[in-house]
């Protein structure tokens, strides 16, 4: 199925976007796209047309969880996440605020925003991916972007904007 | 029409951030938010949070993609599959279910040479026996010269070697020694825990390149054996499975970061 494979390698550049933004750190991300593609090449039989793009990042959400949960049982390991870049002031500063800020959302809430405003998905298109109703999606993003709103202006009230 | 009336809600506001919604909705909202600067200056707080999630992440997308992402790669079956230690503890689990409750565990994943597993294991299992119990002498080289036992065992071995750190898990490294193996020399690293627990590193050059995780539980000791990259490598401890397990997935995950670095 040539057109199966083109699908998913179309979707790889995407897909490692998604994957930074969601374990904020180089190595894991392509851990985890890896082995997305290896479970999607695998699971050839199993897909019956419609959106590979959206399949993709379901099985790639779904791998992140399960990435977590094994993280959360060995709380020793999960200290390897945070050592990917030092700390910068300047330009960087604003890019570190807004990782920081998606390291406290729910992992659902952070999913549905990412998808959103990094990969462009439409709530149609995140709720197929989240296998929830469109309301689900629309709920998370609110939750999503009122706690990093507030993450935010809490903990950077330098950086508040006061217009 | 445009309704200015009707008050927006939170979800119109999110949906307007992301262009989700209807035409008449969106100028609706539009005209709200002109009349309304507490919800205007939400609005646009998000749409900053969008652009800073895009200015920080966007980019990876153009970078070029790695070799080992490429599904050529991939679809070869060789580079990383089956690398990943959930699928081979997964296989070891699959080979400890069909090999019963004890003995040798030699009917997992087919890309397994049984004879390789069998020497191996038999080699470090020996050496973990007979230095294990050995109080003053368990060591050639104390752990105290890593850096250099790290050059003379890679010198004798032949390729690179990474002593993993497992002070994470409470293991100092004890030291290490040379040993002769099945296929030429082998490396022997061995650490203890708070309580005198020892667990052995045994690793060696491999026949085959790569195999699926093994492991074989007896009744006062057990191993973790697997082949990555043809090298291969024997964890043995005490017979508590789960601690094994951690250690050496702990292992594995050492030397394959050290492994994927310098390809």
């Amino acid at each position: 199925m040539a057109t199966f494979r083109q699908g998913i390698e179309a979707a790889i550049p995407a897909l490692r976007r998604y994957a930074r933004a969601l374990t904020r750190n180089a190595d894991s991300a392509d851990d985890l796209v890896q082995d997305t593609l290896v479970r999607a090449l695998r699971s050839e039989h199993l897909f019956h047309g419609g959106e590979i793009r959206s399949w993709l990042y379901t099985i790639l959400s779904n791998l992140n969880r399960n990435r977590l949960r094994s993280l959360a049982r060995r709380p020793v390991l999960s200290s390897l996440e945070d050592d990917d870049a030092p700390d910068l002031a300047g330009p960087e500063a604003g890019g570190r605020d807004i990782e920081r800020a998606l390291a406290t959302l729910a992992e659902e809430q952070r999913d549905a925003l990412l998808l959103v405003v990094l990969e462009g998905l439409s709530y149609r298109e995140v709720a197929d991916v989240q296998g929830v109703p469109i309301g689900t999606v629309m709920s998370r993003l609110a939750r999503a972007r009122v706690q990093i709103k507030s993450y935010l202006d809490g903990e950077r009230p330098a950086l508040r904007r006061v217009k | 029409m445009i309704d200015r009336e009707r008050p927006v809600s939170e979800d119109e506001l999110n949906a307007y951030v992301d262009g989700e919604l209807p035409a008449d909705r969106r100028e609706a909202v539009a005209a709200w938010l002109a009349d309304h600067p507490e919800d205007a200056a939400t609005v646009a707080a998000y749409q900053a949070q969008a652009e800073s999630i895009r200015a920080r992440f966007g980019a990876v997308a153009d970078e070029p993609v790695p070799e080992r992402l490429k599904l050529d790669r991939l679809l070869r079956g060789g580079g990383n599959i089956g690398r990943r230690w959930a699928a081979m503890a997964a296989a070891a689990v699959i080979a400890f279910a069909i090999g019963g409750r004890a003995g040798w565990f030699a009917h997992g994943a087919a890309t397994v040479n049984a004879s390789g597993f069998d020497t191996f294991t038999a080699e470090a299992l020996d050496a973990y026996k007979l230095y294990v119990v050995e109080v003053r002498h368990p060591v050639e080289v104390p752990g105290s010269e890593r850096a250099h036992m790290t050059q003379w065992l890679s010198k004798r071995l032949g390729y690179a070697q990474h002593i993993p750190d497992l002070e994470s898990l409470g293991l100092k490294l004890v030291g290490g020694r040379l040993l002769p193996g099945p296929t030429g020399a082998a490396a022997f690293y061995m650490y203890e825990g708070p309580s005198g627990e020892r667990y052995t590193i045994y690793c060696a050059k491999a026949g085959a390149p790569e195999t699926a995780l093994r492991y074989k539980g007896g009744e006062r000791y057990s191993a973790f054996y697997w082949v990555d990259d043809k090298r291969a490598y024997v964890v043995s401890g005490p017979a508590e499975r789960d601690q094994l397990e951690k250690v050496a997935k702990s292992i594995y995950e050492q030397v394959d970061k050290s492994a994927t670095r310098k390809s």
